[in-house]
């Protein structure tokens, strides 16, 4: 045990891995926003909602099918991202010339209504949900104790956020998608069925918040506010970064989260405003957000 | 000029709009296999809006529009892109997020018989020195419009729609853009081409139509260029 500034290292360090495990909650869902609004030029407030439908999802499998973490980490994403399909095809294509006001208040409106559904069906207090045995236990690594379920939070979180990236930046489906963000019209007069990647890219927006609501399921408990306390947050993160750009969404997220643990442990005070602090400085100072381009 | 078959291209009484305003007001024209047919006309004539219409890229259209025999009024631009018609847009549309390649490999193979890399390349040999570019939008101008008209040339499409390939480029650019358009009527493309640059046009083009208030009002064939002069000089303000 040794201290910085000061501080016994087990505290800056335990900060420093919530900060992580906070930031890798942050990209996922400020990635899946950024590809949504990319796409669709849709705010996606039920974003929220979508990741604790992951969680529920996730905890009704293992208690009423006896399906573990694992196959509720591979089956949620396309049980909740096939929710998403229906809702684009239900209500979101209607939205699309118009303003993106109508966009958030239909998706703040579903996601209260899912919300609200879910509270009243299963309370406000949380349901628990147990580490999977595989992961359960710790290593410590002499400056610090880390357990590990919550490094291979980071890990998967990390792996999905770069392949997202690659997807997206480097491959021929990627080019289809950013050639589509830019003039759907003509990408469409080319061939390319682009109705159905929306709607497949909505899908995909929203099993990446289930996804990551999967894995929140044995760290936070599982609870019909988990998405709201989150989203808030992430919005703030996805401004941060810039509407629509991938990796700016992937490093602000980490890097917002780290920042947060390292309030904790030097400002505890403004642990909870920093993050916003930060959104309000940036605005300023580059409205487009750090990443973003200029419209 | 008499031709008895059955043309690729068919279009008869097209009507369309964007929005409220009324911009093609039946528009007759055809376009035979092999040929290279140029629309005339000034601006807000409707020849842009002819390509669309063609394309299904404008938001209501009434009339016939067929295609190798098929109707294609009904059907959504993918669609109309996937039986064979590729759509060079006037402002080319190269992607700023995607690199030079991306942009060359956007369009998807709906046919057999397209080109080849190979041979986009021995047409646009530009095309190959710059295919490392990172952004499609970083090219000179006649480079946009080179990589806008190879990226069609692969997808196996039997008719081209070129909106004004030659605006705002350098005359030995348009040289070239203009053997290039010679060189594909020669391998068997059927080309439909909007110019306000007629002397561009006659160099390329079998027929003529010219259009005014949405309407085709005058078609001729090469051969009858000089005898439509003083005509031609009335519609365009040449």
């Amino acid at each position: 045990m040794f201290e910085i500034f000061g501080i016994p290292s087990q505290a800056l360090f335990g900060q420093l891995l919530i900060g992580l495990i906070n930031g890798s909650f942050y990209a996922l869902l400020s990635l899946g926003l950024a590809v949504i609004f990319g796409m669709l030029n849709i705010i996606n407030f039920a974003h929220g909602a979508q990741y604790m439908m992951g969680a529920f999802a996730a905890f009704f499998l293992l208690n009423y099918a006896g399906l573990n973490y694992w196959f509720a980490l591979v089956l949620v994403p396309f049980m909740v991202g096939a929710f998403g399909v229906v809702i684009e095809r239900l209500f979101l294509q209607r939205l699309y010339k118009l303003d993106h006001l109508y966009g958030l208040l239909l998706t703040f409106g579903l996601a209260l209504i899912i919300e609200g559904v879910f509270r009243n069906n299963f309370g406000s207090s949380g349901l628990p949900y147990r580490v999977p045995p595989t992961l359960q236990g710790g290593q410590n690594l002499g400056f610090m104790f880390l357990p590990n379920y919550r490094a291979w939070v980071i890990v998967a979180s990390l792996l999905v956020c770069i392949s997202t990236w690659y997807v997206i930046e480097r491959t021929r489906l990627g080019a289809n998608l950013r050639a589509a963000t830019e003039n759907p019209t003509l990408v469409r007069a080319f061939g390319i069925n682009v109705p159905r990647m929306i709607t497949l890219t909505y899908g995909f927006g929203v099993a990446l918040a289930a996804f990551a609501g999967v894995m929140a399921a044995p760290i936070y408990n599982v609870s019909p506010q988990m998405g709201s306390h989150l989203i808030i947050v992430v919005f703030a993160v996805v401004v941060i970064g810039g509407m629509g750009s991938i990796l700016g969404a992937i490093v602000t997220g980490f890097g917002l989260g780290v920042i947060e643990g390292l309030t904790k442990v030097f400002f505890p005070e403004a642990s909870n405003t920093v993050i916003f602090i930060i959104m309000a400085i940036v605005l300023l100072i580059r409205p487009a957000g750090l990443f973003g381009r200029r419209a | 000029m008499l031709d008895t078959r059955a043309p690729l291209l068919a279009v008869n009484d097209l009507q369309s709009w964007y929005g409220e305003s009324h911009i093609l007001h039946g528009v007759n024209f055809a376009v035979h296999e092999g040929e290279v047919v140029t629309l005339l006309g000034r601006n807000g004539a409707g020849k842009t809006t002819t390509l669309k219409s063609i394309m299904g890229i404008v938001g209501h259209r009434t009339g016939s529009i067929r295609f190798e025999g098929h109707e294609t009024i009904g059907l959504q631009s993918d669609k109309i892109a996937r039986a064979g018609i590729a759509f060079c847009p006037e402002e080319r549309g190269i992607f700023a997020s995607l690199t030079v390649e991306e942009n060359l490999l956007l369009p998807p193979v709906v046919k057999p018989g397209g080109l080849s890399l190979e041979q986009i390349f021995a047409l646009f040999p530009n095309l190959k020195e710059r295919l490392g570019s990172s952004q499609g939008t970083k090219l000179s101008g006649g480079e946009q419009q080179m990589l806008a008209i190879g990226r069609i040339l692969r997808t196996g499409a039997r008719l081209l729609l070129l909106d004004e390939p030659t605006e705002g480029l350098a005359p030995v650019i348009i040289q070239q853009i203009g053997k290039t358009i010679r060189a594909l009527k020669e391998q068997g493309f059927t080309i439909l081409l909007v110019e306000q640059n007629f002397r561009f046009a006659s160099t390329v083009a079998d027929r003529y139509y010219v259009m005014e208030h949405g309407r085709v009002v005058e078609g001729f064939a090469n051969s009858e260029l000089d005898a439509k002069a003083g005509t031609l000089q009335e519609y365009l303000g040449v």
